[in-house]
C-alpha cells in the first residue's frame, strides 16, 4: 500500500532510514579501518607490548613516550627529516612553480611537453629509487660520476658520504615531486583572469610588478595547498630512503623519523613503542598542517577584503 | 517450469565444482612449502626435494624471498599466524625470539626418538638447532651450515711481478692472508684507483645484518666481545680498547675498498669481485659458486682461490652463516614436515646435498674427501669450522642487531668515533636487555 507521507518510500522506509542505510557501510569501514586501529594504537601506545611475542600487553604509564622523548637519536631523527622536509619542499616549490610560469603561455607541443615534465610523480617512488641508486652510486660506475669525472679528482659518494647523501634524496624527491607543485601551480595560473594583466600592461606595469600584484596573490592559495600536500607527504618520507640510502644511512645520515619506524615496528616488533612513536609524528603532522591552514585561511581572507 | 530446471542444472554444476576444488584442496595438501632467503642454496633444495617427492608423492615447494626482505616477510607471516609456510629454513639467530614466541614447534622429543643427533656436526647442532643454549631443547634441525671466507685473485697474487714488488715492499712472500695485519697489506698493495683497481670488498652495509656479520668476527678476534652471555651485562665487553682497535681497523680497511664500499652487502661484494675491481673479497662460502660461474664472472672464474677469514692478535673467529630448518607452529603439514625433515637428514641424502652445492651438517659426510674436494672452496669451508661464533640468539636480537648496525654504521662514516659508536651500543643494549627482564633478579 502505498503512503502519503512525504519521508516515507513505498517501501516503508523513511528519509532517515535511507539516509543510515547509505551511510552505515561507509560509517563501519570506516571504524574498522581508521577508528578502531587509531584508539588500539593509542592503548598500546601505554603498554609493553610485541606483536611477534605471545604475552598480553602490559601497562606502564608513560614509559614509551619518556624513553622516546629522552632518547637524543630520536630527536637526531626528527631533526634528520626536518633538515628534509626544509630542503625538498623548498627546492619542489621553487621548481615547481618556476616551471609553472614558464609552461603558462602558448607554444609548440605544449601538451606533450607538460605530460614529459608530468612523469616522474606518477612512477612509484621504490622504483624510482632503484634506477636513482644506479645513477648515483658512489663510484665511477654511477652515471652521473661518470658525466662529473672529467671535472672530478675522485667520484663523489652521493649515497656514501654523510654530508651529501642527504642531498641525494632531497634530489630524487624533488625529481618525484617537482611536477606535483608545477601542476597545481599551473591550475591556479590558468585561474588567473587575463584582464587584470590587460589593465597592468594599460599602466605600463613592469614584469615584476605584475608577478607581485597579481600573479602571486591570486595563486597563493593554492600553491599553499601544495605547500600542505608536500610537507605532510615528505614528513613521512620512506620509500625512497629505503631504497636509494639502505635503510637510512651512511650511519644515520638520512635516517627520517618513518624509517625508524618501520624498524621499531616491523624489525624489532616493538610495538607499544612503535605506537607511541606513531602519536608524536601524528602530533606533530597535525599543528604543521593547522599553521599551514590558519595561514591559508588568513590569504583567503585578505582576499576577500580586497574583492 | 523450464527456469526451475536451469536453475537446478546451474546449482548442480556450482555444487559439482565446489566439490572438484575441494579435492583440488584436498590433493594439494600432501605438498609443502619451505620458506629461504634467495640464494643458490635454495635452489640445490628445490632440486634435491624431488627426490622426496619421487619417494613419497609429497610436492615440495621452496619459496625464495629476497635476503634484505627476508626477515620482515616471514616475520610479518607469523605475526598474522599464517600456515603459508610448513618449513621455515632461518637464520641461527632467530632460534630465541622464535621459540619463545611460539613460532617454531618444540622437536625435542621428536629429534630425540628420530635423529641421529651425534651424526650432525655439534657446533651446528648448537648454533641452529638448540635453545637456549646448552639446555638440549631443540627447535630446529641443521639444514645448511656456512661460514664468511675471502676469495681471491690468484693471477694476481701468483704474478712474479707483484710478488717481487710485495716482497720488497713488506719483507714478507705475498700469499693468502694468516692475520688481519697481512690482510690490510695486501689490501694497501693492490689499491690503485687510476686502474679501477682496489684491495678488498668486504661488508659495511646497514642492511639488514651486513656491518655486523663483516666487523663482528674481527671484534672477537681483536679479544673484544658481545656481552657476557649468563649475566648479559655488556659495558666493559663491547667498549673495551681492543673493540675500538678493532673498529679502528675495519674503518682504516675501507681505504682500500672501492668508492661505494660502505653499501656493499653479499651482492655488491661479489658484483665488485665479478668485475676484476678488487683483488680479494669477503661473503659467506655459500654464496661462491657466482664467482666460478663464467657467465657471472667472466673475468676470474679460473683463477680463483680461497682462504678462512684471518686471525687477530688475541684470537681467531670467524662469523657463522647459515640456517637451520624449523616448522611453523601455524603449519597444517606438521607431520609431513617431520617426515622430510628426517628423509633430509639421512646420510645418502646428506651426500647428495653436499655433492649439488649444500653446505652440509652430516658430521662424516662433511669430513670426507668428497666434500673437501667438491668445489675449490669446500676445503677453506671445512677449515673454518673451529673458529665458528654467532650473535646474541637471544629474543631480543633484532633490536640488538639494530642497534649495531647504526653505530657501526655511523663509526666507518665517521659521525661517531669507535669509542663513541662502541659506548653507544654497550648503552642500548643493557637498556634492550634491561627493558626484556633480564636484570630483574
Amino acid at each position: 500500500m502505498l503512503t502519503n507521507h512525504p519521508h516515507q518510500t513505498s517501501r516503508g522506509m523513511s528519509d532517515y532510514q535511507l539516509k543510515m542505510a547509505f551511510i552505515m557501510p561507509t560509517m563501519i569501514l570506516l571504524i574498522l579501518m581508521n577508528i578502531f586501529p587509531l584508539l588500539w594504537s593509542l592503548y598500546l601506545s601505554f603498554h609493553r607490548y610485541k606483536a611477534s611475542m605471545p604475552a598480553a600487553p602490559r601497562f606502564i604509564g608513560v614509559r614509551n613516550y619518556s624513553r622516546l622523548l629522552a632518547d637524543p637519536e630520536i630527536w637526531g631523527y626528527f631533526q634528520t627529516t626536518a633538515y628534509f622536509v626544509i630542503l625538498a619542499v623548498a627546492a619542489q616549490f621553487f621548481i615547481g612553480f618556476g616551471l609553472a610560469l614558464l609552461l603558462n603561455r602558448d607554444f609548440r607541443y605544449k601538451g606533450f611537453v607538460t605530460t614529459l615534465l608530468l612523469l616522474p610523480m606518477m612512477l612509484s617512488p621504490v622504483v624510482v629509487g632503484l634506477f636513482w641508486r644506479f645513477i648515483l652510486s658512489s663510484d665511477n660506475a654511477g652515471l652521473l660520476n661518470f658525466f662529473l669525472s672529467p671535472f672530478l679528482n675522485s667520484p663523489i659518494g652521493w649515497t656514501t658520504h654523510p654530508k651529501v647523501a642527504m642531498l641525494a634524496v632531497v634530489i630524487v624527491d624533488t625529481w618525484m615531486w617537482s611536477p606535483f607543485m608545477m601542476l597545481i601551480a599551473l591550475a591556479g595560473l590558468s585561474a588567473v583572469p587575463k584582464f587584470l594583466y590587460e589593465a597592468a600592461d594599460v599602466d605600463r606595469a613592469s614584469a615584476w610588478f605584475k608577478f607581485r600584484w597579481i600573479t602571486l596573490p591570486l595563486v597563493s592559495p593554492l600553491l599553499l595547498i601544495a605547500l600542505l600536500f608536500r610537507t605532510m607527504d615528505a614528513f613521512k618520507m620512506f620509500d625512497i630512503v629505503y631504497v636509494l640510502t639502505r635503510e637510512g644511512g651512511p650511519g644515520t645520515a638520512t635516517e627520517t623519523v618513518s624509517m625508524n619506524l618501520y624498524k621499531l615496528a616491523f624489525r624489532n616488533y616493538n610495538t607499544g613503542k612503535a605506537c607511541a612513536m606513531a602519536y608524536i609524528l601524528l602530533i606533530i603532522i597535525v599543528a604543521l598542517s593547522n599553521i599551514y591552514v590558519k595561514y591559508l585561511n588568513r590569504v583567503k581572507g585578505e582576499e576577500a577584503q580586497e574583492t | 517450469m523450464k527456469s526451475v530446471r536451469r536453475s537446478l542444472v546451474f546449482v548442480l554444476i556450482l555444487a559439482l565444482a565446489f566439490v572438484s576444488t575441494a579435492k583440488a584442496d584436498n590433493h594439494q595438501s600432501q605438498s609443502l612449502t619451505i620458506v629461504w632467503a634467495e640464494w643458490d642454496p635454495a635452489n640445490y633444495l628445490q632440486e634435491l626435494s624431488k627426490d622426496f617427492t619421487a619417494e613419497t608423492g609429497i610436492a615440495v615447494d621452496v619459496i625464495q624471498i629476497p635476503w634484505p626482505n627476508f626477515q620482515d616477510k616471514v616475520f610479518t607471516a607469523f605475526v598474522g599466524k599464517s600456515d603459508l609456510y610448513d618449513i621455515v629454513i632461518g637464520d641461527s639467530q632467530w632460534l630465541g625470539r622464535n621459540s619463545q614466541g611460539q613460532n617454531y614447534i618444540n622437536l625435542t622429543d621428536w629429534i630425540n626418538e628420530n635423529i641421529d643427533v651425534d651424526s650432525i656436526y655439534g657446533p651446528a647442532m648448537t648454533a641452529f638447532a638448540e635453545y637456549p643454549k646448552g639446555s638440549g631443547t631443540y627447535w630446529a634441525l641443521p639444514a645448511e651450515v656456512d661460514a664468511a671466507g675471502y676469495v681471491y685473485r690468484k693471477d694476481l697474487f701468483e704474478d712474479p711481478n707483484e710478488m717481487t714488488a710485495f716482497q720488497e715492499k713488506y719483507g714478507y712472500a705475498l700469499a693468502p692472508p694468516k692475520t688481519y695485519a697481512q690482510l690490510r697489506d695486501i689490501a694497501e698493495f693492490f689499491t690503485r684507483p687510476d686502474k679501477d683497481l682496489y684491495g678488498i670488498a668486504t661488508w659495511y652495509s646497514k642492511e639488514y645484518d651486513g656491518i655486523t656479520m663483516g666487523f663482528q668476527q674481527v671484534m672477537w678476534s681483536f679479544g673484544g666481545a658481545y656481552g657476557d652471555a649468563d649475566t648479559h651485562k655488556v659495558a666493559g665487553h663491547i667498549n673495551t680498547e681492543d673493540s675500538v682497535k678493532a673498529l679502528e681497523f675495519y674503518t682504516d680497511l675501507l681505504q682500500f675498498s672501492p668508492p661505494d664500499a660502505p653499501n656493499y652487502y653479499w651482492t655488491e661484494t661479489l658484483g665488485a669481485y665479478n668485475a676484476g675491481k678488487v683483488a680479494m673479497a669477503m661473503n659467506y662460502f655459500a654464496f661462491f659458486p657466482g664467482v666460478l660461474n663464467p657467465e657471472s664472472n667472466e673475468i676470474s672464474h679460473d683463477k680463483s682461490g680461497f682462504f678462512i677469514a684471518p686471525a687477530g692478535p688475541k684470537g681467531h673467529y670467524i662469523s657463522i652463516g647459515g640456517q637451520g630448518m624449523s616448522i611453523s607452529s601455524y603449519s597444517k603439514n606438521k607431520a609431513l614436515a617431520k617426515q622430510y625433515m628426517k628423509w633430509f637428514m639421512q646420510k645418502p641424502v646428506q651426500e647428495k646435498w653436499a655433492a649439488l652445492g649444500g653446505f652440509t651438517p652430516h658430521k662424516e659426510v662433511l669430513q670426507s674427501d668428497i666434500f673437501k674436494t667438491a668445489t675449490p672452496f669446500n676445503e677453506a669451508f671445512a677449515a673454518s669450522f673451529p673458529y665458528l661464533r654467532d650473535f646474541w640468539a637471544v629474543p631480543e636480537y633484532a633490536e640488538l642487531l639494530e642497534v649495531c648496525q647504526t653505530n657501526w654504521s655511523e663509526a666507518i662514516s665517521k659521525i661517531k668515533s669507535a669509542k663513541e659508536a662502541l659506548d653507544a651500543i654497550a648503552r642500548k643494549h643493557e637498556e634492550i636487555f634491561e627493558d626484556a627482564g633480564y636484570y630483574d633478579e
